[in-house]
């Protein structure tokens, strides 16, 4: 190893491919939950809204929203430090990767609904009319003609979702989460080693930049609004 | 004739108190099985309001709507649902679903109801071949033109036979070529399927070339109603008359020729038949009086000829009045004085 390397760095780089696991595990399973959550909740946001094709009670729609939106107001650190607590009474442990889960989940899943909400939105009030005009439920409508019509949409959805996740999951380093997040802060916020620092921040970087090609890639080439002479075939 | 479609006393009021819009007042209609039926007027009177509340898309404020013998306004989501398969719509903007093939988009319907994927691509295939779009099951909406896209859209409209087919607008983003082979579509189906066929427009020439009777909707209500041929030769109301006859000379080649109207003008209407006969000639060389074309519009409906022109007389009172007992004497002419005429 060159010398303008520190030795910390030469230390810590046998631990980098497990927590780039850490990390690729902990966003993976956060972004899984998030959707499991907010994949549903933003389709009740459409669809149980006034108009929508299958109304809910005005009440619950106005409580919907108001948790969204004030979960989606507190800044991520402080909503982690307020959920420690729940990681300890769910896994019995305040710290480590699996803790710092839960409070990526609670901050990630109303991002999510936001995002499947605006996808769903974007599908044409026309084409959910002829579904209704043929018969539709508005169960097969949501799952024959929404979910299907803008998954382009949710598929860039997903990949923002990731990419956001993956920042949170680093500040979850702060509070004890795993993964490259932790080696970041620990070695170079707290100690001072810069070096470390901007090599966890350039292995972050490859990560979201790799997430967000295949995103791209796999939307277009999902999308069949874009006919083939467009994808340049 | 047996009533497919039947509506009594239907009104549709959109937002409450002061904000309050009559879309449609006391609707009477009846739609007999077979027909074409077409619903004329200009934008806002509230004919799409009317079709929506046929297959109930729009929720009528008050009155009845029974479609096939089963009165949609009194039955539950679920059988609103089910009864609705056997109305068969299609729009302006032909809302395909874009991320499925042409293929999919036809048997979209059969797979609600759950037919099996090998039967409904049969089906499927077969409609494509009615519309004459077999060789592109396999494209995406995208990759057609608004008339293909309207093509499709008919097929999945009559993929699970229904007994109507209401139809939004349906030409009216295509241009005259394409709007000419859509509606003579329409007409093969009705005429194939026996699919009793509502049409919605504001184009006169839709309703000439396809419709068996017409009802004129103006301000939320219908003024007038009757057979294509009847309303168009003798429309009564002000709003028909100004979407079926000529304008006073307004746009038309030669429309302003102020110095040749004579103290009375008279609208001429041929109801089938002699609307190509020579009279204005006759008129000339059997009687020596000159009349101007003020302006004239002939048209065939099934097959017949009709028109309708805009004379004016002579200003001596007696060669008008002998040119009028001439006309009188006419079969198949009737005439109208047109007091109001500004040139």
């Amino acid at each position: 190893m060159p010398d303008f390397f520190s030795e910390t760095l030469i230390k810590v780089l046998p631990t980098i491919p497990k927590e780039t696991y850490e990390t690729l595990y902990s966003t993976g399973l956060c972004t899984l939950f998030a959707y499991v959550i907010g994949l549903p909740l933003g389709i009740l946001l459409v669809v149980g809204e006034r108009g929508g094709i299958r109304e809910l009670p005005a009440p619950l729609m106005t409580v919907l929203n108001f948790v969204v939106n004030i979960l989606r107001s507190i800044p991520f650190l402080i909503l982690m430090i307020m959920a420690v607590p729940l990681s300890q009474i769910v896994f019995g442990t305040r710290i480590g990767t699996i803790a710092s889960l839960i409070p990526l989940v609670i901050a990630a899943f109303p991002f999510v609904a936001r995002m499947v909400e605006s996808s769903i939105r974007e599908v044409d009030r026309g084409v959910i009319e002829a579904a209704q005009a043929m018969g539709c439920s508005p169960w097969q409508i949501i799952t024959k003609v929404m979910l299907p019509e803008c998954k382009p949409a949710l598929i860039s959805g997903a990949t923002i979702a990731l990419t956001t996740i993956l920042g949170y999951g680093a500040m979850a380093g702060a509070i004890g989460g795993g993964g490259l997040g932790k080696v970041a802060i620990n070695y170079g916020y707290h100690r001072g080693v810069t070096d470390v620092m901007y090599f966890t921040v350039i292995l972050l970087i490859i990560l979201v930049q790799v997430f967000q090609s295949v995103g791209t890639w796999l939307a277009v080439r999902c999308d069949k609004r874009i006919t083939s002479t467009k994808k340049g075939k | 004739m047996e009533a497919i479609i039947q509506i009594e006393g239907m009104s549709k009021v959109f937002g409450t108190g002061s904000g309050e819009i009559t879309a449609l007042n006391e609707i009477d209609l009846s739609i007999e099985k077979g027909e074409i039926f077409g619903i004329i007027g200009l934008s806002g009177a509230g004919k799409s309001t009317l079709v929506r509340c046929i297959n109930l898309l729009e929720k009528p404020t008050q009155g009845m709507v029974r479609v096939a013998g089963q009165e949609l306004t009194a039955l539950s989501s679920a059988d609103l649902r089910k009864a609705r398969q056997s109305i068969g719509m299609i729009f302006q903007s032909f809302n395909l679903l874009m991320q499925r093939t042409v293929l999919d988009n036809v048997c979209f319907p059969l797979e609600l109801q759950g037919v099996s994927r090998e039967q409904r691509t049969k089906r499927g295939m077969e409609l494509l071949e009615i519309v004459g779009l077999a060789d592109r099951a396999k494209a995406y909406p995208a990759q057609l033109s608004g008339g293909q896209k309207q093509r499709v859209a008919i097929a999945r409209a009559v993929a699970n036979s229904p007994q109507v087919l209401l139809c939004d607008e349906a030409t009216s983003a295509l241009d005259p070529n394409t709007t000419r082979s859509i509606l003579a579509l329409i007409q093969e189906i009705n005429r194939s399927m026996g699919v009793t066929v509502v049409v919605i427009t504001h184009e006169m020439k839709v309703i000439e070339q396809i419709c068996h009777r017409v009802a004129v909707i103006d301000k939320s209500r219908i003024v007038e109603m009757g057979r294509v041929s009847e309303v168009f030769t003798h429309p009564k109301s002000s709003i028909a008359r100004e979407l079926i006859l000529p304008r006073h000379g307004d746009g038309q080649p030669g429309g302003e020729i102020p110095q040749l109207v004579g103290s009375r003008v008279i609208r001429l209407v041929f109801n089938g038949g002699t609307a190509y006969e020579p009279l204005i000639a006759s008129l000339a060389m059997d009687l020596g009086i000159k009349v101007n074309i003020l302006g004239a519009d002939t048209r065939n409906i099934e097959g017949r000829a009709y028109g309708s022109m805009l004379l004016g007389l002579p200003h001596d009172p007696l060669q008008a009045a002998r040119a009028i007992a001439y006309i009188e004497g006419r079969q198949d002419v009737d005439y109208e004085e047109v007091l109001d005429y500004h040139a």
